[in-house]
């Protein structure tokens, strides 16, 4: 079956993962910015970053017929640190023109400092001013509730912004409720152990229908499943559900929120466009 | 237009069925890791405000209804207020209570 993994941090896989997301059926993959797992010493690092995600990794994924993209932005885990991300924000406008930088994102709490939400707000101010699709990073373990309480208020002091054009990611049960009442996407994340298991994303979707759920690995550099979608898939047929909703949940939904940037060019219906790149 | 949950299509034997074994080994690897921790330090089951937590979901267990939904809100910070400064990156799988209470 035909997917989107619409979290991936490819940069920390290795092209052998590519070849697995191919043979499962991933058609495309979005890539947040995202930590490297220790602090980077300046702007100039980070710029670095954002070139291999805008440069280099669209073409290994393009070796497996994967379309890649990606979002601007910088992440939760180094958002306390405000001159660096003052520079990093400064730099991201020159980048959001590439035709494969779908928005700001990763965005969002880490352990919910002020200097977090003023880097949060800063970054959700900068998506504004650009017209860019957001994606945010909700909070670990005991910290994912309030995270999310407070990523949710920031956003509500702006009536410009259309919920349905924020993605907010790592959506467990006790977080749905508050992300889709106020309209906007929500993402299930399936991890080993610190988010949500294919058998417990299975059970969101049987209590809250498909409407505005997305579901993503979120591999990185930690132990993680690059084909997590496609465990989902079989965790969905395990249960007897029909492929049309399968499809629905990890194809359709993803392509259409995707497609609310006319820079994503796999459509719910049609055929994958590779995107022109470099 | 909303589109309704689906439910889910098995019924409750099937579920049973498909379900029971993997479930079972996750209940005895819970029994396993309590044991183990009596057998090391049965003091620390009781002092570490991770394992209060955990003997508190456990109980939760026992009680029918929406279970998962009260574990998760047993095991997050209940608070509203933001850290004036960053004490650590990574989160600890539960919130010391105690700790907070201590503080205020």
């Amino acid at each position: 079956m035909r997917y989107i993994d619409h979290h991936a941090h490819m940069v920390s896989r290795t092209t052998d993962d590519y070849q697995q997301l191919a043979l499962t059926g991933c058609v495309a993959v979005t890539e947040p910015a995202f930590w490297a797992g220790w602090d980077r010493s300046c702007g100039d690092s980070v710029e670095d970053y954002f070139r291999q995600l805008t440069e280099f990794e669209p073409r290994r994924a393009a070796q497996y017929g994967i379309q890649h993209y990606t979002w601007m932005a910088i992440n939760p885990k180094e958002a306390d640190d405000r001159a660096l991300s003052r520079d990093v924000l400064a730099r991201i406008p020159k980048f959001l023109d590439h035709p494969t930088v779908l928005g700001i994102g990763e965005i969002g709490m880490n352990r919910i400092t002020r200097n977090e939400i003023a880097t949060y707000t800063e970054q959700v101010e900068l998506a504004i001013a650009h017209h860019q699709l957001i994606l945010i990073h909700t909070p670990h373990l005991e910290d994912k509730l309030k995270g999310t309480r407070i990523s949710v208020d920031v956003l509500r002091r702006y009536r410009e912004i259309d919920p349905g054009r924020v993605l907010i990611d790592h959506a467990e049960e006790h977080t749905i409720d508050l992300i889709l009442e106020q309209g906007f996407w929500a993402g299930l994340t399936l991890y080993p152990q610190t988010k949500i298991s294919a058998q417990r994303a299975v059970d969101v979707i049987e209590k809250h229908g498909p409407d505005r759920i997305c579901v993503a690995g979120a591999c990185d550099w930690g132990p993680s499943d690059p084909i997590a979608v496609p465990r989902f898939i079989m965790e969905m047929r395990r249960r007897r559900h029909p492929d049309a909703l399968i499809e629905r949940v990890v194809f359709e939904n993803p392509a259409r929120f995707l497609s609310q940037s006319p820079k994503f060019k796999v459509t719910a219906t049609g055929a994958a466009q590779p995107a022109r790149v470099g | 237009m909303k589109t309704h949950p689906a439910g889910c299509p098995l019924s409750g034997a099937q579920i049973v069925d498909e379900y029971f074994i993997e479930n079972r080994t996750r209940l005895l690897e819970i029994a396993a890791f309590l044991d183990r921790l009596d057998r090391v330090d049965r003091e620390c089951a009781m002092r570490d405000f991770r394992m209060q937590v955990f003997r508190d979901a456990v109980d939760a267990l026992g009680t029918p209804g929406d279970r998962l939904n009260r574990i998760q809100l047993l095991l997050s910070d209940p608070t509203v207020e933001p850290l004036d400064r960053l004490d650590r990156k990574s989160a600890l799988g539960a919130y010391d209570r105690q700790a907070k209470e201590s503080r205020s």
